[in-house]
C-alpha cells in the first residue's frame, strides 16, 4: 500500500475519531458514535499494517489475536461497578506501550547511526530507514520527543497502576506519602531533566531507562498521595496523560494520526479533569498535590443525634410521599444495590409517585459513574438528573433517599466555612421534608469529614448494607 | 432625681405610667420614685406592691407634683394638673403637641421641659420607647376580643354532632401595628382573616401573620413618610371602596385601623356597606377617636345598626386592658428615662443632639422645640430602587461591550499563541512544523468537541478516549518489523497490550451505551 493511500486512510480515521467523541453529546447518538471509533481504529491499524516496511507478520498476527481475545474477555467479564478500575488499568497499558516505543525509537536511532558509519544504510528497514534520513536538527528534536514520550508514558503507567489498586481496593484509599512529600517528586523531576539534557548531549540509552524509572516513581508517589475521593479527577487526568504520551510518540515517529488522536484524547481528559474540579470547587493543582482524602478534620462537634429507622418506617414514609428523589453515591456501587434500587423505583413509579434521581458530578469514583450503574440496572435515563437540574426541587420533595453517598450531600459545604469541603456544590437533600440515609454504619465518608446531615431533625438513618436494606424495604412495600 | 406618677384623673382612664416592676428599674438607675396613693388600683397594682418595690406612697397629688423632679403620666395634663407644674420640672406623657398647641404653650410658659411620648421617632433604636406601637398592639388584640364578645358565633369552624359551624370571616383594614395584632389574634382564634392596606409592601407582613392580603390592582402606593400611610387619590379611593363593598356581605367581623398622621380618619366603611352586612356582624372602629373609619361610628359607644350589625367605637381599648397596657407603657417610659440617665447615677442629661430625645422633646428651657427636625436616620429603609430596566440602547451597549471584551481576550490569546508558534518556527525544521500544525489543530478540535459531551456520558467518554488512545499501537506496528531483536520484542509487547486496550475499551463502551434506555 502506498504512502498516499495510508495518509488518506489516516485522514478518514481521524475524522471518525472526532465524530466518535462528538457523538457523545446524547445517549442515542452515542451508540452510533462508538461504531465510528471502532471503524476508525480498524482502518488505522489495517492501513498501517499493510503499509511499507512492516514485517514479522508471523509474530504480529498472533499478538493481535491474543490481545484482542484478552480485551474481549476483560470487557465482557467486568462488572459495571468495576468500571473505574478497568479504565485505570487500561490507561496503564498505553503508558507502558509509550515507554517501550520510546525506547525502541532510541534503539532504532542507534541502529541507523551504526548503519551510516558502516555504509549499510540501504539494508535498513522500516523506522530506522526513516530515521537515517533526518538532519542533525531533526534528530535533536526527535530526542526531545523521545524524552517526553518516555517521561509522560512512565508517569501514566505507574500512576494508573496505583489508581487501579486504589479503586479496586487493593491499596488503601488513604493518601500516603514518603517522608519528603512533594519535594521528592520535585527532586525526581529535576533529575529527569538533567538526564534528558545528558541524553541530548549524546549520552546513551541508559539515561532514558533511568528517566523511565524516575518518572515511574513520580507517577507512583503522586497518585499514592491523592485520596480516594479525588479519584474521578485522577482517572481523567491519567486519561489525558495517556493522550499526550501518544502524541509525543507520534512526533517521534512522524505519524500524524498518532499526533491527532493523542491530542484529541489529551485535551479531552484535560477538560474532563477541569469539569470535575469545578464540580468539587477545588483547584486542579490542589487535587494533584493531594492530601484531601484522608485527614480527619474536626470542625467542631455536631449537635443532635442520629435517629435510626427500620424498613417498615421507610415504607410508611414512601407510601405517603408523592415526590421522591434518590441520591446514589459510591456506597450504592460497593453494595451492588443498583438493581434493587431500580426495582424500588419501578414499584414506586407504578403507584403514580414521581421518582427521580439526583446525580452529583463527582458521585462515585469516575465521572458519570452513577449514570452507568443506573443504566445497567435499567433505570430510564430521563429520570436521572444532574445536580443543577434537580437541586431546586428538594424543598418540594417529600422523601429524599440517600444511598451510600456522604460528602456530596454534606450541608457543611454550605454552612461551615471551616469545613475542608466548604464551597463545594452539594445536593441539598436536607431541604426535603424527610431524608432517609441508607448507610452501612456510623462512620465518616471517604473524605473523613463528619456529615451534619445525619444529625438533622428530618433525617432518618437506615443502617445496613444498601442492597439488603433496599431488598428488605421491597419486601415490606408489597 | 425624684420621679413621680400621679393618679390619672381623666374619667375612665385605668392605666398608670409606673408599675412596681418599673419602680425597681428606675431605682437601679439611681432615681427615687414617688407614686400617688391609689394610682395603680384600677390597673390592679396595689400600693403595697409599689412600696415593696421601693417607691414612696404620697397621699395627695399636690405634694407629689411639688416633690417630683420628673413627672410621668399617661394622659396629657389636665388644667388642674397644669397648675402644679413648676419651673425646671420635666413632664413625660402623651401630649399630641400638633393638636394641642395651647397646652404646650402653657406648659412652656411655666418653664417645664416636656417630653411627649407620642413624638418618639419611628427608628429602630427608639422602638423600645414607642408607646404608640405598644398601645396599638394592645388595642388590636382587644378589638378582636371586643368583637368576639359581641359576635354571636364561634370564630373557628367546627363539625360537631349538633351540626356544622362555619368559621367567622374577619376583615382587617389597615395593617399597622394594631391591624397586624388584630390579624394575629383573629387567626389564632381560628377565623378566616383577610386584611387590606394601601401600602402594598405590607402584604408580606400580613401573609406572615396567616391572613390573606386583599390585593388592589392599582398603580399607586399609599406609603408615606416614616412607614405611615398617606392620603390616596380619588380614583384609588373609589377602587378601594368597591373592593370593600364586595367584601361586606361576606364578612362577619370588620376591624378598621386606618389612620393618616395629622388628619381625620378616612371614611372607608360607608353606611351602605354596614347595611349590606349580615345581622349579628360586628364592626370595631379603632379610629373612633379621630372620627372613625365607619360612617356610623359613635366614639366611646357601642351601637347597633338597623340591620342588626354592632358597631363598636370605644376609644379606650388599651385602658380596658389596663394591667397589660400599664406594664408596656411603664416599660417604655423606663427606657426613655434610661436614655435620659446615661450615667445610671440618677442625674438627668437632656442631650438634644440625640435623635430620639430631640424628637420627643417638645419644650425645653422656655422654648418650644416642636416640631423637631427630621431624624438623621431614616425611619424605615427606603425600598431599594428597582434597577431601571435597561433600555434597548443600553442592552445593545452592554452586548457590544461584552463582545468587545471577548474579542479582546481572544485576540490576545491568538496573538500570544501566534508569537509562540512563530518562535518555534524560527528554529524548528519544516518537518516538525508540519506535525506541529496537525497537533495544534487536533488539540483545538478536541477542546471544542468535548464541551458538548453530555454529563451522564462522561464514563463512556473516558472509556472511548481510552480505547482511542490505544492508537499508540501504530507506533508499535511501525517498529515491529525491525531486524533488531530487542526492538521487535518490545514492539511486540506494545502491540499486545495496546490491542487489549483498544478492544477492551471499545467493547466496554458499547456495553455501557447499550444500557442507556428511555423510559
Amino acid at each position: 500500500m502506498g504512502i498516499g493511500i495510508i495518509t488518506a486512510a489516516y485522514i478518514v480515521a481521524a475524522i471518525l475519531f472526532i465524530l466518535s467523541l462528538g457523538g457523545l453529546s446524547n445517549q442515542e447518538k452515542a451508540k452510533r458514535a462508538v461504531w465510528y471509533g471502532i471503524f476508525g481504529m480498524a482502518l488505522a491499524i489495517g492501513a498501517t499494517a499493510l503499509g511499507p516496511g512492516i514485517g514479522n507478520f508471523e509474530y504480529l498476527i498472533p499478538l493481535l489475536l491474543v490481545g484482542a481475545a484478552i480485551g474481549v474477555v476483560v470487557a465482557l467479564r467486568v462488572e459495571m461497578t468495576g468500571m473505574p478500575q478497568l479504565v485505570a488499568a487500561l490507561h496503564s497499558f498505553v503508558g507502558l506501550a509509550a515507554v517501550f516505543i520510546g525506547l525502541n525509537a532510541d534503539m532504532s536511532l542507534s541502529l541507523a547511526e551504526a548503519a551510516k558509519e558502516a555504509g549499510t544504510v540501504g539494508e535498513l528497514r522500516n523506522f530506522a530507514a526513516i530515521v537515517v534520513k533526518k538532519t542533525p536538527v531533526e534528530v535533536s528534536i526527535m530526542l526531545v520527543e523521545i524524552f517526553l514520550g518516555i517521561f509522560i508514558g512512565a508517569i501514566t503507567f505507574t500512576g494508573s497502576v496505583v489508581a487501579f489498586g486504589k479503586l479496586a481496593g487493593r491499596i488503601d484509599g488513604k493518601p500516603r506519602k514518603l517522608p519528603g512529600g512533594h519535594a521528592l517528586n520535585a527532586v525526581a523531576a529535576v533529575a529527569c531533566l538533567v538526564l534528558g539534557y545528558l541524553y541530548l548531549d549524546g549520552a546513551d540509552i541508559w539515561t532514558m531507562i533511568a528517566v523511565s524509572l524516575l518518572a515511574g516513581f513520580i507517577g507512583w508517589h503522586l497518585i499514592m498521595g491523592i485520596g480516594g475521593a479525588d479519584m474521578p479527577v485522577v482517572v481523567s487526568m491519567l486519561n489525558s496523560y495517556s493522550g499526550w504520551a501518544a502524541a509525543a510518540i507520534g512526533f517521534t515517529l512522524g505519524n500524524d494520526l498518532l499526533i491527532v488522536t493523542g491530542a484529541l484524547v489529551g485535551s479531552s481528559g484535560a477538560i474532563l479533569s477541569y469539569i470535575m474540579c469545578r464540580a468539587m470547587n477545588r483547584h486542579f493543582v490542589s487535587v494533584i498535590l493531594g492530601g484531601f482524602g484522608g485527614t480527619t478534620v474536626s470542625t467542631g462537634p455536631i449537635e443532635g443525634e442520629q435517629v435510626a429507622i427500620d424498613a417498615d418506617g421507610v415504607a410508611a414514609l414512601l407510601e405517603e410521599a408523592d415526590e421522591i428523589i434518590i441520591v446514589p453515591g459510591y456506597g450504592m456501587a460497593v453494595a451492588q444495590a443498583q438493581s434493587a434500587i431500580s426495582e424500588l423505583t419501578s414499584r414506586l413509579r407504578s403507584r403514580g409517585k414521581n421518582v427521580r434521581f439526583g446525580i452529583h458530578p463527582v458521585a462515585g469514583r469516575l465521572p458519570g459513574h452513577m449514570n452507568v450503574l443506573l443504566a445497567e440496572a435499567k433505570v430510564p435515563y430521563d429520570i436521572v438528573l444532574e445536580m443543577d437540574e434537580i437541586n431546586e426541587d428538594f424543598p418540594s420533595t417529600d422523601v429524599a433517599i440517600v444511598v451510600g453517598s456522604n460528602d456530596i450531600v454534606n450541608p457543611a459545604a454550605q454552612e461551615d466555612p471551616n469545613s475542608p469541603i466548604a464551597g463545594m456544590p452539594v445536593l441539598e437533600v436536607w431541604k426535603a421534608k424527610n431524608v432517609v440515609v441508607s448507610k452501612r454504619g456510623q462512620g465518616t465518608g471517604y473524605s473523613g469529614i463528619e456529615n451534619p446531615l445525619f444529625y438533622k431533625e428530618n433525617t432518618r438513618m437506615f443502617f445496613g448494607d444498601a442492597k439488603s436494606s433496599v431488598n428488605n424495604l421491597l419486601g415490606v412495600l408489597d | 432625681m425624684i420621679i413621680g406618677t400621679p393618679r390619672e384623673i381623666v374619667a375612665g382612664e385605668r392605666r398608670v405610667a409606673m408599675t412596681p416592676a418599673s419602680v425597681q428599674r428606675l431605682v437601679k438607675l439611681g432615681h427615687g420614685c414617688k407614686i400617688e396613693a391609689g394610682a395603680g388600683i384600677s390597673a390592679r397594682f396595689p400600693d403595697d406592691d409599689y412600696a415593696a418595690a421601693g417607691a414612696d406612697i404620697v397621699c395627695d397629688a399636690r405634694s407629689l407634683w411639688e416633690d417630683s423632679d420628673v413627672v410621668c403620666k399617661i394622659r396629657p395634663p389636665e388644667a388642674s394638673e397644669v397648675e402644679f407644674i413648676r419651673e425646671g420640672q420635666t413632664l413625660i406623657s402623651l401630649l399630641y403637641p400638633a393638636q394641642s398647641s395651647e397646652l404646650l404653650e402653657t406648659l412652656n410658659a411655666r418653664g417645664a421641659t416636656v417630653v411627649a411620648m407620642d413624638m418618639v421617632p419611628r427608628i429602630s433604636r427608639a422602638q423600645k420607647m414607642d408607646v404608640l406601637s405598644s398601645m396599638a398592639n394592645v388595642a388590636g388584640y382587644r378589638a378582636v376580643i371586643e368583637a368576639g364578645n359581641n359576635f354571636p358565633r364561634f370564630f373557628t369552624g367546627q363539625i360537631t354532632a349538633a351540626g356544622k359551624v362555619p368559621p367567622a370571616k374577619v376583615l382587617v383594614i389597615g395593617a399597622g401595628v394594631a391591624g397586624l395584632a388584630a390579624v394575629g389574634t383573629a387567626v389564632s382564634l381560628g377565623a378566616i382573616v383577610r386584611a387590606f392596606d394601601v401600602r402594598p409592601e405590607v402584604a408580606e407582613q400580613i401573609q406572615s401573620m396567616g391572613a390573606e392580603f386583599l390585593f388592589l390592582d392599582f398603580e399607586e402606593s399609599g406609603a408615606g413618610e416614616g412607614g405611615y400611610a398617606k392620603p390616596s387619590s380619588p380614583e384609588f379611593r373609589e377602587k378601594q371602596l368597591a373592593l370593600f363593598r364586595a367584601q361586606a356581605p361576606e364578612v362577619d367581623i370588620v376591624i378598621t385601623t386606618a389612620l393618616i398622621p395629622g388628619m381625620d380618619a378616612p371614611k372607608l366603611w360607608l353606611e351602605d356597606m354596614v347595611l349590606a352586612m349580615k345581622p349579628g356582624s360586628v364592626i370595631v372602629d379603632l379610629a373612633a377617636e379621630r372620627g372613625g373609619n365607619c360612617d356610623l361610628t359613635v366614639p366611646d359607644e357601642k351601637i347597633e345598626a338597623p340591620n342588626g350589625a354592632t358597631i363598636i367605637g370605644y376609644t379606650d381599648l388599651p385602658s380596658r386592658m389596663a394591667t397589660q397596657a400599664s406594664n408596656l407603657f411603664a416599660t417604655n417610659v423606663c427606657h426613655m428615662i434610661a436614655d435620659l440617665t446615661p450615667g445610671k447615677d440618677g442625674v438627668l442629661v437632656h442631650d438634644m443632639e440625640d435623635d430620639v430625645i430631640r424628637g420627643a422633646t417638645s419644650a425645653k428651657g422656655g422654648q418650644i422645640t416642636f416640631p423637631p427636625p427630621p431624624p438623621k436616620i431614616q425611619a424605615i429603609a427606603r425600598p431599594p430602587q428597582k434597577a431601571p430596566e435597561p433600555t434597548s440602547e443600553e442592552k445593545r451597549a452592554a452586548e457590544i461591550a461584552s463582545f468587545r471584551k471577548t474579542t479582546r481576550d481572544q485576540v490576545a490569546m491568538l496573538v500570544a499563541g501566534a508569537v509562540l508558534l512563530l518562535a518555534a518556527g524560527m528554529f524548528a525544521p519544516e518537518s516538525f512544523m508540519q506535525h506541529f500544525t496537525v497537533f495544534v489543530l487536533a488539540c483545538f478540535v478536541g477542546f471544542k468537541v468535548i464541551w458538548g459531551v453530555a454529563h451522564a456520558l462522561h464514563t463512556p467518554l473516558m472509556s472511548v478516549t481510552n480505547a482511542i488512545s490505544g492508537i499508540i499501537i501504530l507506533g508499535a506496528l511501525l517498529q515491529i518489523g525491525s531486524a533488531s531483536n530487542p526492538i521487535a520484542i518490545l514492539a511486540g509487547i506494545s502491540v499486545l497490550i495496546a490491542t487489549i486496550n483498544v478492544v477492551g475499551g471499545f467493547l466496554v463502551t458499547r456495553r455501557m451505551l447499550a444500557m442507556f434506555q428511555k423510559s
